[in-house]
């Protein structure tokens, strides 16, 4: 049965054999392909995570604090000599002004957690650091009483940048990048999507209008860094717009989201089928009604997937604020839109520029928050669009 | 390319015009598409439009609620005279017009709102009915006359686009009524349905004709037989023979006509 008599098999094509391995051959090729981009972003993963993830923990030491008039005027003798190096330079900064806010300690030695200097804190989790051998004793010494301890880093999430390691945090860059963020928004989305309307449905086809046309796509592949130019030019020598502030930033990358967001917008437009268009035409509504009623909601989740992009794409800019001012050190939280602000790309280029182990790991640690916030606003968007989306 | 009216006596109510057009001319940039057509299309009648593709009958369709005007590069000659007023003339805004003239098309397209929205919607943004109870009894009457209200009325809340195609379609009709236009045009709308639902859009065409003038473009001969008091036969942009449908199909006086309905070229 299994062996024809004559072995003729009317269907037996001898090309075939070479076209069914080219297609295996592809089908493979395509395979790599994609795990090879699934290992790049595994690697990067475990990488930013393995070295971000130490930053939110911060080393914290149990020392008796000598807390008198002497010591208030100058804090570095509120702990004794031989730990005086381990604590950090802000605590010894800042303990005045702590006394001051609770007097009730004024004249006591209380045994207290201090905040560890970042050499310390980098020595405990077994990273490069500067501690001499001496200190080094020292804090195994302390160690062996559990008297040195890594403790949540609060710091981290509650500070703006500082030029000590340890008392640096994220918040005045992560605050800068939601008012840059929601004035970027606030400009660009509703701009770009009249534009994409306009040119879409209302502007006639003429050489004026294939030159504006012409000139928006290639602003789309402008390097971003011109932006920051024009925003320089425009927004801050012309207007006089106060630098650095997050009015100014978020002005300049609306420039940049906005060609981003005009394009995906005539493309998700256009996606509409001209059907219902001349349906509603059809019935003598007028161009807006058409627009307002038909048009636009079912263009509108395309429309958003392109914002969506481009704010993203925006939030994760930092040349064209550097040119705008907005890589400056800002230990400060911003409270408003022209206070001088930077953004957590910026912080993130700063500290990776510095020397100390404690920055680098914020650095990862920045990133993955960075990788959160862009992540939670796609996930809001697309729960939007999901939701608004009309079912055919 | 006149009909005699005389010989023709389909029912005792005279013949009245309804949509007249002279000399209309159209270009799609360079090239022209309409030559010269001069028609007289009768009130309460079914006018139905023949000829093989491209040979200009949907476009002189749109010319008469100027659909055509959306297309860029188009330039219309010429007069569309509906109720004694050139359509084209500058003082006619294009959206009355299309008001007043409904259009039905090839491939139903209902909006993707529910049912009572698709038929709602027109009615309310012209302002001819306010929203509640008067709203709902356009809905329902327009349905009606479009034979959909038994299917539907149970599920007006439900999509329209989830309707078959032949319900779509006759849900396209109630929405195009609605508006309460004079004249429908439709184009091929019959084309894309099967027989069943063909023959439902067939019989309210013929019950349709009652209130409305109705136009059709057809590639359906059988169809344009069944249904049409009025025949226009389309070629290369030129009328090349519109008269009475049963003179076009038993008697053509041009032979172009007769090999075309005949089959022998199209």
């Amino acid at each position: 049965m299994s062996n024809n008599i004559n072995n003729h098999n009317p269907f037996y094509d001898p090309t075939l054999k070479k076209r069914h391995l080219s297609d295996k051959i592809f089908k493979y090729m395509a395979m790599s392909a994609l795990l090879i981009s699934v290992a790049f972003l595994l690697v990067f993963f475990t990488d930013i995570i393995s070295k971000g993830l130490p930053s939110y923990k911060q080393a914290y030491i149990e020392l008796p604090v000598k807390y008198n008039t002497e010591t208030v005027a100058d804090s570095s003798f509120a702990i004794d000599e031989k730990h005086y190096e381990l604590v950090s330079r802000a605590w010894y900064r800042d303990m005045p002004k702590y006394v001051s806010e609770n007097p009730e300690v004024m004249n006591k030695t209380p045994i207290e957690w201090v905040l560890a200097d970042d050499e310390v804190d980098q020595y405990m989790k077994g990273h490069q650091n500067t501690l001499t051998d001496e200190q080094k004793t020292v804090v195994e010494e302390l160690k062996k009483q559990g008297k040195v301890e890594s403790k949540f880093n609060t710091l981290f999430f509650t500070t703006g940048d500082s030029k000590i390691p340890e008392n640096s945090g994220f918040l005045a860059s992560a605050v800068g990048s939601i008012l840059t963020i929601l004035v970027c928004i606030a400009f660009a989305f509703p701009i770009g999507v009249m534009s994409a309307i306009y040119l879409e449905e209302f502007k006639k086809d003429n050489k004026m209008s294939q030159l504006i046309e012409i000139n928006i796509n290639n602003l789309a592949a402008v390097p971003s860094i011109l932006f920051g130019l024009l925003g320089l030019a425009v927004f801050i020598n012309f207007f006089g717009l106060p630098r650095s502030s997050a009015l100014v930033g978020g002005l300049t990358l609306a420039l940049m989201t906005l060609p981003v967001i005009i394009v995906s917008g005539r493309t998700a437009l256009r996606s509409v089928p001209a059907s219902i268009r001349q349906a509603a035409y059809g019935l003598g509504l007028t161009k807006w009604q058409v627009v307002k009623d038909h048009v636009l909601p079912l263009g509108m989740p395309g429309i958003l997937t392109g914002s969506i992009i481009g704010i993203a794409r925006a939030m994760g800019e930092t040349a064209p604020l550097i040119i705008v001012g907005m890589i400056a050190f800002i230990p400060d939280i911003p409270t408003s839109f022209t206070q001088a602000a930077t953004v957590m790309p910026a912080q993130i280029f700063t500290w990776a520029g510095m020397p100390e182990g404690a920055y680098i790991e914020r650095v990862s640690g920045a990133i993955m928050v960075l990788l959160a916030i862009l992540l939670t606003m796609n996930a809001v968007a697309i729960y939007f669009r999901k939701k608004y989306e009309i079912k055919w | 390319m006149k009909i005699d009216v005389t010989k023709r006596e389909m029912d005792n109510k005279p013949l009245e015009v309804k949509v007249h057009t002279e000399d209309l001319c159209l270009w799609y940039g360079d090239k022209q598409a309409l030559f010269d057509i001069s028609m007289d299309i009768y009130k309460n009648k079914i006018t139905a439009l023949i000829g093989p593709s491209g040979c200009g009958k949907s476009t002189f369709l749109r010319c008469l609620n100027r659909m055509n005007d959306l297309i860029s590069g188009v330039t219309i000659k010429g007069q569309a005279v509906i109720d004694d007023k050139n359509i084209y003339d500058s003082d006619v805004d294009e959206v009355s017009v299309r008001k007043k003239i409904g259009m039905v098309f090839q491939q139903p397209n209902p909006f993707p709102k529910s049912i009572y929205e698709n038929v709602a919607y027109a009615p309310l943004k012209h302002g001819i009915v306010k929203k509640g109870a008067d709203c709902d009894n356009l809905v329902e009457a327009s349905i009606r006359s479009a034979g959909l209200w038994n299917e539907v009325k149970d599920i007006l809340k439900n999509p329209g686009t989830g309707l078959s195609g032949g319900q779509q379609q006759r849900l396209c009709i109630a929405r195009t009524i609605a508006v309460k236009p004079e004249v429908i045009l439709m184009d091929e709308p019959t084309s894309a349905l099967d027989p069943i639902s063909t023959e439902k859009i067939e019989e309210l065409m013929l019950e349709l004709r009652k209130d409305f003038t109705i136009i059709t473009v057809t590639h359906n001969m059988q169809q344009a037989a069944r249904v049409s008091d009025y025949t226009a036969f389309f070629h290369l942009g030129k009328v090349i023979e519109y008269s009475d449908t049963e003179t076009i199909f038993l008697n053509p006086t041009v032979k172009q006509t007769e090999d075309y309905i005949t089959g022998r070229f199209g």
